[in-house]
This record gives C-alpha cells, sequence and structure tokens, in this order.
C-alpha cells in the first residue's frame, strides 16, 4: 500500500467510526436521553474540572464518573479502550516519557545502565498529564458516541458558537463523505488500470495529482453547493431550527453536572 | 428575526396568463466555450414542458439561467413580465418570491443536499424565507409524509440511497409550494422503480397546475411529463412541438443525437441497424 492509499485508508476508518458513532447515539441509555445542550455543557464542565484539578485523587473521580456515565449510556469498555485508552496512552505517553528524567526534584531511582535520574515530581507531572487527558478524552468521546453529530452542532449554539460557524462544521461533515467517496473511486479505477508495483516517486507524483484533481473537484462541488443554497432562498444569512425540549431529568442531570464540576473545583485546588 | 416572508406580494404579479418566462436571444459560455447561442423561447403558465437534448446541448445552463442562478452575457429573460437580472435578485422584495415560486431540482442530488440531516434539509428553503418555526415544523412534516420520506427525516443523506436522495431533493424544492418547478435529468442514475415513481409523481404534480420544465434525454418518459417539447442542439432550439410530432421525426432525434442506430441481431441471424430509441420498452 503506498502513501495515498494508507492515507485513504485513514480517511475511511474515520469514517467507518463515526458511522459506529451514530449507531452508539441511537441506543437507549442515559446520555443519549438527555437534551444535547445538557450534555455539551455538562460534559465541558467535567472536563475543565479535570484539567484544573491538581490532585491526582479528584481526576480519578472525575474519571469514575466518566465510566459510569458510559455504563449507564451502554458504551462499552472496550469500545473506549479500542478507540480511547490504548490510543490517548500512547500518544501521550509518548510526550509525557522524558518528564521523569528532565524535571528536577527529589531523585527516587535511577535508569539501569543508563543511570538517568528518576524524578518524584517528574513522575507525578507524567502522571498528571496522562491522568488529564485520558479522563478529557473519555468524556469527549462520550459526547460525540451519546448523541448524533447533528444535535452536537446545534447544541454548539447554547455556547454562543455563531451560526454561521455551526453550518459550515455541519457542511464539512457532510461533504467530507462524499470527497473521500470519491478519492477512493479515483483511485480504485487507477488501480484497475495499473500492472505491478510503483516506485517511490512515482507515488508522490501519483499523490500529488490525485490531490490536485480532489481540490478541482471540491472547488467545482463548492460553487455548485453554494447555488443550490442560492435557489432555496439563501442570501448570506443562515436560518436554523433549535427544536430542543427540556425535560425534568434534564434539569436534574445539569444539577448533578454542576455539583460535581464545583465539587472538582474546590477540593481540587 | 427578520420580517417574515410567508405570503410574499410582491412586484412580480401574473396576472395575465402570460408566459412566466420570456428568454430572447440569449447567449451563454463557459470559458469561451458556447453553451447557448442567441436561445429563444417562452415557457407559457400551467403547461408542462420538455427540454430534449443531448448532453452538452444547454439544457441544464438554461434551467440555472430560468432559475436565476446564472445570467446572460446577451439576450435578455423576463419572469412573469419582469426582467430577471442579477441585480434585480439583489432586492429582497424580488428575490424573496421569486424563490419562493420558482424551484430547481438539480441533477446531482448530492448537491442539493448540504443539510446534517433530512428534515434540516427540507427545513432549509423555508428557513431562510423566514417563515414562522412553527410553520416550518409543519409544512416539513406535511412534505416529508407526501414524499413518504418521514422515517428518514433524521437521517444524514449520506445514508440514502439515490431514490431516496432525488426524492428528498424534490421535497425541499415543493416544500415552498412554487408555482414554476425546474427539474434537471429528474429520472437520471435512478433504477427502474425509482423511476417510475418519480415519474408517477410529475404526472401528479400537474393537477396543482404548476409550471413544470423537465430537462431530459430520456425519450421513454417524455409523453408522460410533457405537453410541448423544445429540442436543443449546440445550445440552440431545432425543433419544437408536441411530445408525439418530436417523437414522429427519427431523422431530427438522430441528428441531435437522441437516438443512434441500435445494430442488433435478428432471429434468422441477419444483422442490421436503424435509429433506435434510448431506454426502449420491449
Amino acid at each position: 500500500m503506498n502513501f495515498f492509499e494508507r492515507t485513504l485508508a485513514g480517511f475511511l476508518d474515520a469514517v467507518e467510526h463515526a458511522l459506529d458513532a451514530e449507531e452508539v447515539s441511537q441506543a437507549n441509555g442515559l446520555l443519549q436521553r438527555l437534551d444535547p445542550r445538557v450534555k455539551v455543557v455538562g460534559i465541558l464542565m467535567l472536563i475543565i474540572a479535570a484539567a484544573m484539578a491538581h490532585k491526582f485523587w479528584v481526576i480519578g473521580a472525575v474519571f469514575v464518573i466518566a465510566l459510569i456515565l458510559a455504563a449507564s449510556s451502554r458504551v462499552s469498555p472496550l469500545l473506549l479502550g479500542k478507540r480511547v485508552w490504548i490510543p490517548v496512552l500512547l500518544f501521550t505517553g509518548i510526550i509525557a516519557l522524558p518528564a521523569p528524567f528532565v524535571i528536577p526534584g527529589q531523585v527516587i531511582g535511577r535508569i539501569p545502565g543508563l543511570d538517568w535520574p528518576l524524578t518524584a515530581q517528574g513522575l507525578a507531572s507524567a502522571r498528571y498529564l496522562v491522568t488529564r487527558v485520558e479522563t478529557a478524552a473519555t468524556l469527549s468521546v462520550l459526547l460525540i458516541l451519546s448523541t448524533p453529530w447533528t444535535h452536537v452542532l446545534k447544541a454548539l449554539r447554547v455556547l454562543r458558537v455563531p451560526v454561521v460557524i455551526v453550518v459550515i462544521l455541519g457542511m464539512a461533515y457532510r461533504y467530507i463523505f462524499l470527497l473521500i467517496d470519491s478519492a477512493r473511486d479515483m483511485l480504485e479505477s487507477r488501480r484497475s488500470r495499473m500492472v505491478g508495483e510503483m516506485t517511490g516517486s512515482d507515488s508522490r507524483r501519483l499523490a500529488a495529482a490525485s490531490v490536485g484533481v480532489l481540490m478541482s473537484k471540491t472547488l467545482q462541488l463548492s460553487g455548485d453547493v453554494y447555488s443550490a443554497m442560492l435557489a432555496r432562498g439563501f442570501r448570506g444569512e443562515v436560518y436554523m431550527l433549535d427544536d430542543f425540549q427540556t425535560t425534568a431529568v434534564d434539569w436534574i442531570m445539569l444539577f448533578c453536572f454542576v455539583a460535581i464540576a464545583a465539587a472538582a473545583f474546590y477540593y481540587g485546588r | 428575526m427578520g420580517s417574515q416572508i410567508e405570503n410574499p406580494k410582491s412586484e412580480i404579479e401574473n396576472p395575465m396568463p402570460g408566459p412566466v418566462f420570456d428568454v430572447r436571444e440569449v447567449t451563454f459560455s463557459y470559458n469561451h466555450v458556447t453553451a447557448l447561442d442567441h436561445l429563444s423561447l417562452t415557457i407559457p403558465t400551467g403547461r408542462r414542458i420538455a427540454l430534449l437534448g443531448a448532453n452538452g446541448s444547454g439544457k441544464s445552463t438554461l434551467l440555472r439561467i430560468l432559475d436565476g442562478l446564472a445570467f446572460p452575457e446577451k439576450g435578455s429573460i423576463t419572469f412573469c413580465g419582469e426582467a430577471l437580472t442579477e441585480e434585480r435578485l439583489r432586492d429582497s422584495a424580488f428575490a424573496y418570491p421569486f424563490r419562493r415560486r420558482v424551484g430547481l431540482v438539480f441533477q446531482n442530488p448530492d448537491i442539493q443536499l448540504f443539510s446534517p440531516t433530512v428534515f434540516d434539509e427540507v427545513a432549509f428553503g423555508p428557513l431562510q424565507l423566514q417563515w414562522s418555526r412553527e410553520k416550518v415544523r409543519t409544512a416539513v412534516d406535511n412534505m416529508l409524509e407526501v414524499m413518504k420520506i418521514a422515517h428518514l427525516k433524521d437521517r444524514s443523506p449520506h445514508h440514502l440511497s439515490t431514490g431516496e436522495k432525488k426524492r428528498v431533493t424534490l421535497a425541499s424544492v415543493l416544500v415552498l409550494d412554487p408555482e414554476v418547478l425546474l427539474l434537471d435529468e429528474p429520472t437520471a442514475s435512478l433504477d427502474p422503480k425509482s423511476a417510475s415513481q418519480m415519474i408517477d409523481f410529475l404526472i401528479g404534480l400537474h393537477g396543482g397546475a404548476k409550471t413544470v420544465v423537465t430537462s431530459t434525454h430520456d425519450l421513454d418518459i417524455v409523453e408522460d411529463i410533457a405537453d410541448d417539447c423544445f429540442v436543443f442542439q449546440m445550445g440552440r432550439v431545432v425543433a419544437t412541438g408536441t411530445p408525439a410530432e418530436i417523437l414522429r421525426q427519427p431523422s431530427l432525434l438522430e441528428q441531435t443525437n437522441l437516438v443512434h442506430a441500435h445494430r442488433h441481431i435478428h432471429a434468422g441471424g441477419e444483422t442490421h441497424s436503424h435509429p433506435h430509441l434510448h431506454g426502449h420498452k420491449h
């Protein structure tokens, strides 16, 4: 598989994940039943509380709450493990890896053979980084998994995100699938006419040419979509329906989110 | 929210059953390639018109011009007696009622389905025309029922089949209850069943006395969906008439690439070719 094919395979994988997310969002769980505005605000507060906490047990408690939310929303730990915990551990682990050796402090040991000093302050920093990111990522993915993307977008309106940004995000999500399909068709049609392996330079040239063609198609598509919007009355201002309804359960959950976040802020100082 | 324009009473009145569109000597080109060449035609009110022609003959360009999405380099066009120009469409008093009264369904449904869900897609037009929220919800729900796509309302357009996408695009235009419907290749890329459903729907539309302009090169559907035809070639109208009159002229159809000499083998082993309708029924 060459560079272009690997990149495309990555995009297709992302598409499959997006489709998985839409399936989970249809399940009958606690988070799925909540008003998306309550979820967005509540989960955002928990993420900020975890990020600002200076006590490890407070971050751990928020993480446990995230696990309880996942269990009550029918999000399997296996899915979270595959989608969040392992990738985040690998990514932030690499970033945090030098911390125990480069942050000055009380030396609690040395690496055998290399004799590098291992400091308590460095270890604590690495631990804080990994647990904060794991907690924030778990909460973010829970929000995305339990809410159709369209509802997330509309819920952003309560955070005063301008309607034009919300519409652009919605259209980007809509058309990324179309363009990925287009790229895959291009690739398959080329592959069907090829015999043998391509050299590295040919492969890069092909990737550049394909990107150019795709860009040209994208520009054409954007012009056409703009025409289709004009044809239905678009005149520069976008209007949309925010048709959510808040129930008693939403208010109770919002109260819980606020209380937990406030407690985390207070005890995590 | 701005003022509501639910029942636009504009300067665009059409009290007489005169032409909806009057196109005079219109020329249009893309990057020096002529798409319409001194084209003149009239679209009468309440008639079903078919624009026939091969790919690249200028049908789609004319539809874009009729919908005020492109403007002629030369010539003029009027809508209900009012000049249809870029400048006029900048004026809300003209643009809002025009967009309500004229709807265009694009050939490629993916162009027209840009909203996150089917419901949002159908609601887009009414919302842009600043209908009240309650009226938008009612109108969209009704239209989804009429088009038998209510079960798709929360689905994302990329999950739909081509036939479903076409129905959503039609719903997204019909929800505004336009008096003039412009359709670009409505049966293109549809399987036979979906195409048949689309044709049935288009036949039913005429009960609403709408003016329907359909661009197509599918000769099988012309008699069902049109009262009059314009045959296009190289950006010009080369023939007009009723569907029966046009379909009786094989040389015209062959000359305009609407039919081709189809080679086939008879039971006795004889092989020959003669002009033959596309998409013929056996």
